[in-house]
Order: C-alpha cells, then sequence, then structure tokens
C-alpha cells in the first residue's frame, strides 16, 4: 500500500508546519504506528530526522499514543486508540493528515508530542484512596453488588490518553476528570473522601486552564474506551452537593500526619 | 562475589514473621533524612514508592514514559493469584508455594516463595482498600478465575485488565505521597548509570528524554523496579521502551545477573504477520479456560477450520495431558505449539499458529457467559487480525513475554551491591525457570506494598544518612562515562537504523535461544553476536543532536545494551546444560519429550559477575535447597 502523509512537525520554540511524505511498501497487516515507524525508517536513512511520537504498550491500554488522524484523535475507528489501527482500515493511495493533540493545556514538545502532566497533576489533587500500605479489613466484609463494581469499572477503564481533551471544541478535561471521580465516588471505600476529593480535583482542573463543559459530546464519541458522558453528570451532582449542600467544617480539611 | 542470601534460619512457614521480628528499623522522625532513588514505576516501583513514602522516606521517582501509569505493568490482563480459599476447593498457603515452585521447575529459592504465598491475600486487601474494582458475585463477594498450571481457583480479576486496575491503585497511592511532597517524580527521564560511591550505590545518572540534559541524583539507596528484558528479542509482548538498561548497568557497577536465560514465552499470543511487526499481541492466558486449542490433524489441510469435522481436528493438549488440558504451565503449552508446526500442522499465512476455538464454550456457556468473560478480548483480537472469534477460532503463537531471570537479590531483596535493591521482575525473583499464569503482579506488589519497604529500613538503620550528594567524584566520572556513550553513539555516521539492527538482534536470540535451544546454535550464536554488535558500532546512523528529545539515540542506548546483555543470555543458556521450565535443551528430554532436569549438576541460581568490557563474565553458584517440598520431576500428564 502507499499514501501521501501530511504530517505536523514542530521543534523547540520555533512555529510548527505541515509537512507532506509520501510513503510507499506498507503492508495491509501493519498498525498505523508501524506505519510510522517504516517512515521514519525512510527518513532515517535519507539522513532526515525521524518524526518524533509517542508510543509504549502497543496494545491499547497504556494511553502514551497520541495522534489527531484526518481531524480525529485517535483516527476513524470508534473505541479504538491510535496503536491498534490498522492500515487495512485506510484507502490505499489516500492522503492522511496526522497532528498531535490540540489543547493549550497539552503543550507541544516535539512533532506529535505533548505534555500531558496536566493530567496527573489533577489526579495528584486527590484522585486517591488515603492509606499506608499494611494490614487491611477482608474484601468480602464489604460486600459490593456486581454492577456497582462494573459501574466503577466502567468508570476506571480510562486509560488517560487525553483524547477527550483533543476532540472538545472547548479543550475540557471534564470525561477524564469525571472518569477520576465516579470510580472512587462509586465504591464504598471512596466514601469518606467522596465530596472533598470531588471539589479539588475539579478546582485543579481549572488551574490547569482546560475550557468549559458545554455538552458537545465529543469526548464520548472520542473515547478509546468508550466511558460515557453519564459521568459528567455525576461528577456534577457530587460537586453541587459539595459545594453548596454539604456543610463546610470549620476546621478545614484534616492533613494527613 | 559472595552470595549470602540471607535466609533466616528458622522452620519455612515461620521465616517472613520472624525475620520481620528481627530486623532493625528506622524511627518515624528519622525516616525524612533518608533518601531513597526508585527507578521504574510499574506495580512494583508504585507500590514501593507510594509505601515507603507514607513512611515517611524522602522518595525520587523516575520513569522513562510521560506519566508513571503508562509502565508496562498496565498491560497485564488476566488476573493476581492469592491463597485466600474463597471457593473452598483446598487452596492454602503451602499450595500456592508448591505451585510455584512446582511451575518454576524447582529452580526457585524455597523461602522467598513461600514468603510470596504468604502475602498474596494482604495484596487483594490492600487493592480493594485502594479502591480496585475487583469482579464480585452476585452476593457481592469477590469472585475467582481459574488459571493454568493449578487445580484451584484462586485468581482474581478486574475483566480483562487487572493489570490496569492494581496499577491505577498503586499509582493513585503514589499520586497522594507526590501530593504532599514525600515523592518527587520525574517523568520522561531515562536511567543510563548507576553511581557506587565506597563499594555502596549512591545514586544514578539520567538522561532528561525532553531535554537531553544529563545530570545526577544521589541517595542512601536505590531501588530498581524496572522490568524484564524480553524485546532482546525485538519482538516480544513488551511495550515497545521496555529495555534491560538499568539492570545491564547496574550489572556493569558490580550486581550479579542471574540466570539470564530464564525467559518465558507466553503460549497464548497473536502470530506475527510480517516484516513491518514492532511487536507482538499476548492474549490473556485465561482464554485457555474455555477456549480449546488444536491443529488440523493432516498436513496440507486447506479447508477453513470451521469446515473440518471433529476427527480431523487435534486437540493436542487435551490429547497428550488429559488431566491439565489446555491449561498446561506456559512452557508446556508453548513447546507442544512450536513442535506441532514444526510438523507442519500450523496454520495462518505463516504456519506459525494454531486454533483458540471458542465453539464449544458458546454452546455450553452461551454467548452472554462468554462475552462477560472475554468480550474486550475478542474485540481486541478482531480489531488486530480482522477476523471475530465469534464466528471463526483465534490463531495463536508463543511469543516473548517474561523473564524470570534478572539481578541476583538476597531475602532482603538486595543485590550483591550493597544499597542497591532490585524488585519485581527486574529481579531474578520467586518464578524459577518459568512463571505460572497471574503470578507477576503478586510478585511485583509482595515485592512493592509488604517487603521491600521493611527491608530497605534495615539496610538504612545501619548507614549514616545523607553523606554523599552529587558533588562527590563519583558522579562526575559516571555523567562523563555517559556523555562519552551518548557522543559515541551519534558519532557513528553509518547507514543503518536502529530498528533494523535491533531486528537482526531479535531473529538471532529467537532462533538460537528462544524456545528451544541446543548447544550447536548457542555455540553459533555466541561468534554471531559479537559481529553484530560490532556492526552496530560502525554501521549505525542516528539524525538529530543528544541535546533534544531524540528517541533514535534513546532506542540506540538501549540496543547497544541489548547487544552486550544478548550474550550472557547465551553464555547461561550454553553453561546449564540441562532443561528445566522453560529452558529447553533438546539434548535433554524425557522420551514425552519433556524438560529433563539434572538435578546432580545445576540445582542452583547461575549468577554472572562482570569482570571488564572485553572479558569473560564469571559464574558463581547459589545452591538451592529443597527442605519444604522435595524434589519431584514435573508432570502435568496424570
Amino acid at each position: 500500500m502507499k499514501f501521501t502523509l501530511r504530517v505536523w512537525r514542530q521543534k523547540g520554540d520555533a512555529a510548527g508546519g505541515f509537512r507532506t511524505y509520501p510513503i510507499e511498501g506498507v503492508s495491509e497487516t501493519s498498525s498505523f504506528l508501524e506505519m510510522m515507524d517504516t517512515l521514519n525508517e525512510q527518513l532515517s536513512t535519507r539522513g532526515e530526522e525521524p518524526v518524533a511520537f509517542d508510543s509504549d504498550c502497543r496494545e491499547g491500554i497504556c494511553g502514551m499514543c497520541a495522534m489527531v488522524i484526518d481531524g480525529q484523535p485517535h483516527g476513524p475507528m470508534p473505541g479504538t486508540t491510535t496503536c491498534q489501527l490498522y492500515m487495512r482500515h485506510f484507502p490505499d493511495g489516500s492522503l492522511i493528515t496526522i497532528e498531535p493533540w490540540r489543547s493549550s493545556a497539552f503543550p507541544v514538545l516535539r512533532d506529535l508530542v505533548v505534555d500531558r502532566s496536566a493530567f496527573d497533576r489533577i489526579l495528584q489533587a486527590g484522585g486517591y484512596v488515603t492509606l499506608h500500605s499494611g494490614p487491611k479489613p477482608e474484601p468480602n466484609s464489604i460486600p459490593i453488588e456486581p454492577e456497582v463494581a462494573e459501574e466503577a469499572l466502567d468508570a476506571a477503564t480510562c486509560i488517560g490518553c487525553g483524547a477527550c481533551v483533543a476532540a472538545c471544541p472547548n479543550g475540557s478535561a471534564m470525561l477524564y476528570t469525571a472518569a477520576k471521580v465516579s470510580h472512587l465516588a462509586l465504591l464504598p471505600q471512596g466514601q469518606p473522601e467522596r465530596y472533598e476529593r470531588v471539589k479539588k480535583m475539579v478546582g485543579q482542573m481549572e488551574k490547569e486552564g482546560f475550557g468549559a463543559c458545554r455538552n458537545y459530546a465529543e469526548c464520548e464519541a472520542t473515547c478509546p474506551k468508550e466511558i460515557s458522558i453519564k459521568f459528567i453528570g455525576r461528577m456534577n451532582r457530587d460537586y453541587l452537593r459539595a459545594t453548596l449542600v454539604e456543610p463546610v467544617d470549620p476546621r478545614g480539611p484534616m492533613e494527613s500526619q | 562475589m559472595e552470595l549470602d542470601a540471607q535466609i533466616p534460619e528458622s522452620p519455612t512457614e515461620e521465616m517472613w514473621s520472624t525475620h520481620k521480628e528481627h530486623m532493625r528499623l528506622v524511627g518515624p522522625r528519622n525516616r525524612p533524612r533518608y533518601r531513597v532513588i526508585m527507578v521504574g514505576t510499574g506495580l512494583a516501583g508504585a507500590s514501593a514508592a507510594a509505601s515507603i513514602a507514607a513512611m515517611g522516606y524522602r522518595v525520587d521517582c523516575f520513569c522513562f514514559q510521560d506519566s508513571p501509569r503508562r509502565a508496562h505493568s498496565i498491560a497485564a490482563q488476566g488476573g493476581i493469584n492469592a491463597a485466600k480459599d474463597y471457593r473452598n476447593d483446598g487452596d492454602s498457603v503451602y499450595r500456592l508455594f508448591y505451585d510455584t515452585q512446582k511451575g518454576g521447575d524447582y529452580r526457585a529459592r524455597e523461602a522467598n516463595v513461600w514468603r510470596l504465598a504468604e502475602l498474596s491475600a494482604s495484596i487483594i486487601d490492600q487493592a480493594t482498600a485502594q479502591g480496585v474494582p475487583f469482579a464480585r458475585e452476585y452476593g457481592g463477594m469477590l469472585a475467582n478465575r481459574s488459571f493454568g498450571g493449578v487445580l484451584v481457583e484462586r485468581t482474581f480479576y478486574c475483566r480483562g485488565e487487572t493489570g490496569q486496575q492494581l496499577m491505577l491503585g498503586a499509582c493513585s497511592a503514589l499520586a497522594q505521597q507526590i501530593h504532599e511532597g514525600q515523592v518527587t517524580m520525574h517523568v520522561r527521564t531515562e536511567l543510563i548509570d548507576v553511581v557506587v560511591v565506597d563499594g555502596r550505590a549512591r545514586g544514578i545518572v539520567v538522561r532528561d528524554l525532553v531535554t537531553g540534559q544529563i545530570r545526577s541524583h544521589a541517595a542512601d539507596a536505590v531501588v530498581l523496579a524496572t522490568g524484564g528484558y524480553s524485546n532482546v528479542y525485538y519482538l516480544s509482548t513488551n511495550a515497545k521502551g521496555c529495555n534491560v538498561t538499568a539492570t545491564w548497568r547496574a550489572f556493569k557497577r558490580g550486581a550479579g545477573f542471574a540466570n539470564p536465560c530464564f525467559n518465558q514465552i507466553h503460549p497464548t499470543c497473536i502470530p506475527a504477520a510480517g516484516e513491518q511487526q514492532s511487536k507482538l499481541t499476548l492474549m490473556s492466558e485465561s482464554l485457555r479456560n474455555d477456549g480449546r486449542i488444536w491443529v488440523p490433524r493432516n498436513q496440507g489441510e486447506t479447508r477453513a477450520p470451521g469446515e473440518i469435522p471433529e476427527s480431523d481436528r487435534y486437540y493436542f493438549l487435551e490429547e497428550r495431558y488429559p488431566r491439565f488440558g489446555n491449561l498446561v504451565p506456559r512452557d508446556v503449552a508453548s513447546r507442544n505449539a512450536k513442535e506441532v508446526c514444526d510438523e507442519g500442522l500450523g496454520v495462518g499465512a505463516t504456519q506459525r499458529g494454531v486454533y483458540l476455538d471458542f465453539r464449544d464454550a458458546i454452546v455450553e456457556h452461551g454467548r452472554d457467559t462468554i462475552a462477560t468473560r472475554y468480550d474486550n478480548l475478542f474485540e481486541m483480537y478482531e480489531r488486530i487480525t480482522g477476523e471475530s472469534p465469534w464466528r471463526t477460532p483465534m490463531r495463536i503463537y508463543p511469543a516473548p513475554h517474561y523473564t524470570m531471570g534478572g539481578l541476583w537479590v538476597d531475602y532482603n531483596l538486595m543485590t550483591t551491591l550493597p544499597g542497591l535493591f532490585a524488585i519485581g521482575e527486574a529481579n531474578f525473583s520467586d518464578h524459577g525457570a518459568n512463571r505460572l499464569g497471574a503470578s507477576s503482579m503478586m510478585q511485583c506488589l509482595a515485592d512493592g506494598y509488604f517487603i521491600l519497604p521493611l527491608t530497605i529500613g534495615d539496610y538504612l538503620s545501619r548507614h549514616p544518612y545523607g553523606d554523599v550528594d552529587t558533588d562527590h567524584a563519583a558522579f562526575a566520572d559516571a555523567e562523563r562515562e555517559a556523555r562519552g556513550r551518548i557522543d559515541r553513539l551519534l558519532g557513528i555516521g553509518g547507514d543503518r537504523t536502529v530498528e533494523s539492527l535491533h531486528r537482526e538482534l531479535g531473529h538471532l536470540m529467537w532462533n538460537h535461544c528462544g524456545i528451544a535451544r541446543n548447544a550447536a546454535g548457542l555455540e553459533e550464536a555466541l561468534g554471531r553476536i559479537p559481529e553484530l554488535r560490532e556492526r552496530f558500532w560502525s554501521d549505525l546512523r542516528i539524525t538529530g543532536s543528544g541535546a533534544e528529545l531524540n528517541q533514535s539515540l534513546e532506542h540506540a542506548g538501549r540496543l547497544a545494551d541489548f547487544l552486550e546483555f544478548g550474550e550472557l543470555m547465551v553464555r547461561d543458556a550454553l553453561l546449564r546444560d540441562e532443561s528445566c521450565g522453560c529452558h529447553f535443551r533438546e539434548e535433554h528430554q524425557t522420551k514425552e519429550g519433556e524438560a529433563l532436569r539434572d538435578d546432580a549438576r545445576f540445582a542452583h541460581v547461575s549468577v554472572w559477575e562482570h569482570r571488564g568490557d572485553g572479558v569473560d563474565p564469571v559464574m558463581h553458584e547459589e545452591p538451592l535447597s529443597f527442605q519444604t517440598l522435595p524434589l519431584a520431576q514435573r508432570n502435568y500428564k496424570t
């Protein structure tokens, strides 16, 4: 198979731009990233600098790969990460445009590589159950309905790739944050810190410069793990309750020792 | 090189509790004065960093990915074992110990394996408390599934993404410690050397993968949680970035490397499709619970699998191993798949594949039940191959997956280099010559949550804190060497890409040191690896500079280490003139084609010592004793 690739190139502080590369000899069985590997081998052999892009597990779970392909984060297949796209899904001879995630909260480091550390900071703001390692209660002493465990897992299946932000016209990180918040809010283990957690994580999300949610639902349509926007509604309910209904403890939040 | 395993002198089942009671402690007020370096943020690294930081130590934590959550533990699918005996089927600590030792073909240290089994149940408790949404039964109790190589159901799971969920648990604990300032996280940062001062590991040299800056970090102890080396084969189930560099650099600085030839080939992977393939995808072993493995009985079969009648199907595992059937251990399943393909019965375009068929399971249990169990795996398979397992059998073939070898550690998880610890897959660990399914996450988390946090305290308590910083000359020397290596790589100026040279090494290792090995093949590889290494250092071409994000340079540095390491692996495989577990030497097999151990000569851990570049390494033996479970020939047939 052969293709014409329009690839975003950007280095240092200089403004980026598209470069066009013809590519031939791509196997139908190769994945999108293997096609990019082939391009890079051809570039290296010619003495040109290869295209920098992120990838690691290449089986759709680590969340590292991130390309906007023909205007769609992770490309045209629903419920699929970039690394799980195969070239047989693209017409032979077609023009393919490849860009990095587009969001001011995810600055470009080089070519298609962006800095997603804002996501980690949202998680660090409260996406955990405060605990030490050591003896814990017997898990079966706290029965959990399978539907509840499954719903928590529907949220927890988020791979933190950032496609939701890249897809959103506003660059909102609501789906990511809602998935993280809901995972713990649904489980008994997450209850003690439930309302404090949602306040902290939403607060951090706002600090990072992500846009506001306007219910476009592009995030849900793009999410490689098909996470539902119902979790955004769920988070909003918790957030409202946390900020309006729950009494404010005058002593402030408890700091761990 | 002295190999004192520090095994406590008490009965096996009391060792860990006695040892814990006698370990030296660091008081809570002194812990913040000690600094620990943690390299790697997979299940072992993240859990250990979070645990020791929560105790009060200061931790500098490093990963080469852009977020700790991306480390390759995330990709573990099937589950995690624990001796909870929730199914009332006779499970116990002893039974899990027994299965692990037997599965490992009696090449692991009994004391460690017992401790692993003993701690397994606490891991489930810890993970549940973090909010890991394990599968539940209708009554709200935790669910279990069975896994290869055992006769009880003790595997806990979260659909097909148990690794991700356990990782999110460990990484959430890590996130809490980062938030509290106990852990300083350094992402997109790669270890390129270990720094030794006065015989103790006191820091590391790293490269910032974004800016290219080389810098040093000093600490009171260094922990490597850097995973395995399956990417020596180029094609493996590992992530693209997985590499041997950290453990290899440690080896060159004085840490012994144990059993490098023990690497596991996983039986249920999607077969390779062509030369452009960059990695192999694992399909969870849990598929073997319901899928039946077969090949056509006759060579040259041209019918579609669905049209082949029962009489012309060869269910080779069920026929050869009636008791375990499709659930034999991984090494046995892999070798049998290779054998039937060698006999010309393989399926698919490359003829290197066997069928994994769900037809009967769908009839027996119904589509809904099978969907609950494997929906995401079926989807993943269809995405990659374009074929639906609902309509046609999957095709699978073995692929390099996990490495049981690694840095030698004592009972306290410390390497032969004082102050340098290795945990998770990076150490030579508890799995002997073969790891059972759903045991890797168990080991990573036992090391990280429960063992290292105590043993590292014992070590630290014996030394003053913070007495060495990066001004020490050893850091400047190590940085200079590291810069020299990078300049040398950039200055080769040949015409070969890193990928093409890595592929070449992979072919060589797979053909000569893969599923089955023999002396002639290993000798040949021993001659050809140095040649390939020379070509690497003369023909490689890297564009760009070292002072920027340069992925070819990163890959080249890792390949340079694989090219040295591959030779040690072959050397070890050649010297271990027996078959055991995954290490199958064709010269040593039973009449039925099973691995034939030679306990008189090889009931030991082979520990390699670096003696300088260009000098052959020396092998030392740690003898293994079998007091709790006497040696026996593995038998999965009756």
